[in-house]
């Protein structure tokens, strides 16, 4: 009767707990929670900690792997700079075509990745528009090089930043940059020095979500990447390779190393995000 | 004796708080073009590539029996996956918002899990589970029910890329919205099915049509997870997005093409119907849309 505090919820007179709370529970387990239980209990007692790492520790994986991450990397630092820069632009310009181009900004959430991957192919692909000027003029390949595996993955990553930031800027009390310019700051001073520091946290989390969705990236980047192992071979391809192989164990391997990294990733990059709300002031 | 004052002519102003105009129209230009580059010239290639040969040639491709069967397995995953997505959602956001709990930090942090997963793991749990290596995959397929390398199985891959779609846009709105309207329907005697009904349902509908979009436009176009546990077996298993690549390495481009401007065309209605959304029912969408 009187187990209150050990009960899970507190009491309510809303309806609907059992249903809701019931449906939630079993989809979660059914959908996400079973099945990474599987693979780790697959990948650490059923291969066993040392069997994984012998098949990751060979330098076609650890190529992958590095590739996926590098890639990853560089495509959303680019997408880091060049999404502050959109979200400023589609909020304090005018010009035409400016509704257009913010819908557009959310092309590669709604595009297929299958999509995406033949159509950057087609354009960057040394006889493609785009890839026969880039040849003539620079001498450099874009498709079927890492180049074209970190253009893929631009275009895969490219809405989060702006999404993320875009709201802050609305936010932001033009006085705040009057009494900077009042102070005697230039323009540029006031950007980098007051408007910038506000838009640091919203842009790392941008930057998170970038860089999660673009390191297990695999529909874009596969017809692009020209798939050279030890080259253009990212470690999604490898999993996928080791499938068809039948070695589950190797593509369990793979997997969990790529999960390990990333959660990493997701963790360090939060920490930063914690570290430069205290620094910045909250957002 | 009139003297005519000449005022010296004013300087143009600029405000303190804009950028000088030749620095906007250069960011503006810079900003286009990349756009262009990355966005607008792949998106025209697609529609480029389909008509190569004529539009009559790039239709009949899609009523080859490998297309059609396609599109209907790619209509009948979106049409099993996202009710089941909605309801999952709308159960979620429901025992998260109206309900204080423990753990719910947790659960929260689980339903955003697949967003941070790669695809091709997603498809890689499911064979696991089910596949041809595991006891459980072996009786099934025993008895008839084939997980892996049939519907189910791409059902299911599909489902949990799409996991947290539905939840995501809801729990902030009803967040927001409080609990009091609800709490006032129930003390003027009305049933829980009913409060919901006629006062929950309303208030979170756009944010729901909105989810729902956004989690059928990534079902229809999901590859990756897809590619791992359909078996890509021609005219039974192989989705839209997959006919595509079939027929890209088999160097069937308009097919593939043409194939990929419908999921084009579609990915355009789902943007215009979000666009649509966000600038009419603002105020009903989580925060970070209302723009």
């Amino acid at each position: 009767m009187h187990l209150r505090s050990f009960a899970i919820k507190s009491p309510t007179p809303m309806p609907g707990w059992g249903l809701s709370f019931g449906i939630m529970l079993t989809m979660l387990s059914v959908v996400v929670l079973i099945p990474i239980t599987v693979l780790l209990w697959r990948g650490f007692v059923g291969f066993g900690a040392t069997g994984m790492w012998e098949v990751i520790n060979r330098p076609r994986v650890w190529n992958a792997l590095e590739l996926s991450f590098r890639a990853a990397l560089v495509a959303s630092l680019f997408n880091l700079v060049f999404g502050v820069l959109l979200a400023w632009v589609l909020v304090r310009y005018r010009f035409p075509g400016k509704r257009l181009i913010d819908a557009a900004v959310d092309l590669p959430f709604a595009l297929p990745t299958a999509v995406a991957g033949i159509a950057l192919t087609a354009i960057y692909a040394p006889n493609g528009v785009l890839g026969s000027v880039i040849m003539e003029t620079f001498g450099m390949r874009v498709a079927y090089t890492e180049l074209g595996i970190w253009i893929a993955l631009i275009f895969v990553g490219l809405p989060f930043v702006v999404r993320t930031v875009q709201p802050v800027i609305e936010e932001i009390d033009r006085e705040t940059e009057e009494a900077s310019a009042t102070l005697g700051a230039s323009r540029l001073r006031t950007l980098t020095h007051v408007v910038l520091p506000m838009l640091t946290p919203a842009a790392l989390t941008g930057f998170a979500l970038a860089l999660a969705r673009s390191v297990g990236e695999y529909g874009s980047v596969i017809f692009i990447a020209g798939n050279l192992p030890n080259v253009t071979e990212i470690a999604p391809l490898l999993i996928v390779i080791r499938l068809e192989e039948f070695d589950y164990d190797g593509g369990v391997a793979i997997a969990i190393a790529m999960l390990a990294i990333s959660f990493t990733l997701l963790l360090a990059i939060n920490l930063i995000q914690i570290w430069s709300r205290r620094r910045m002031g909250a957002v | 004796m009139t003297e005519t004052l000449t005022l010296p002519k004013p300087r143009a102003f600029r405000p303190a708080t804009t950028e000088p105009v030749l620095v906007k129209w250069a960011l503006i230009a810079l900003v286009l073009a990349i756009l262009t580059v990355l966005l607008f010239a792949p998106l025209i290639a697609v529609f480029e590539e389909a008509l190569r040969r004529g539009a009559a040639f790039a239709l009949a491709s899609l009523s080859e029996p490998d297309a059609q069967s396609a599109i209907r397995l790619t209509l009948l995953v979106a049409a099993m996956t996202v009710p089941l997505n909605a309801a999952f959602g709308i159960a979620a956001a429901w025992a998260v918002t109206k309900f204080d709990w423990r753990g719910k930090a947790w659960v929260i942090t689980l339903i955003d899990l697949p967003f941070s997963v790669s695809p091709v793991v997603a498809g890689l749990l499911f064979v696991l589970m089910f596949g041809s290596n595991s006891a459980l995959g072996v009786w099934l397929v025993a008895n008839g029910y084939p997980i892996v390398f049939a519907v189910p199985g791409i059902v299911l891959a599909t489902l949990f890329i799409t996991f947290p779609f539905v939840a995501r846009e809801l729990i902030p709105i009803m967040l927001e919205q409080g609990r009091s309207e609800e709490e006032a329907a129930l003390t003027l005697g009305a049933s829980g099915w009913r409060t919901f009904l006629t006062v929950t349902l309303p208030n979170i509908r756009w944010a729901l049509l909105y989810g729902v979009l956004l989690c059928n436009a990534r079902a229809m176009g999901e590859f990756g997870a897809v590619a791992v546990v359909s078996g890509k077996i021609r005219g039974q298993t192989t989705t839209m997005p997959l006919m595509i690549e079939m027929f890209y390495n088999e160097y069937l481009s308009v097919a593939a093409f043409t194939m990929a401007a419908v999921l084009a065309l579609l990915a355009f209605v789902t943007l215009a119907l979000k666009s649509a959304l966000e600038w009419r029912y603002a105020d009903q969408l989580a925060a970070t849309h209302r723009h």
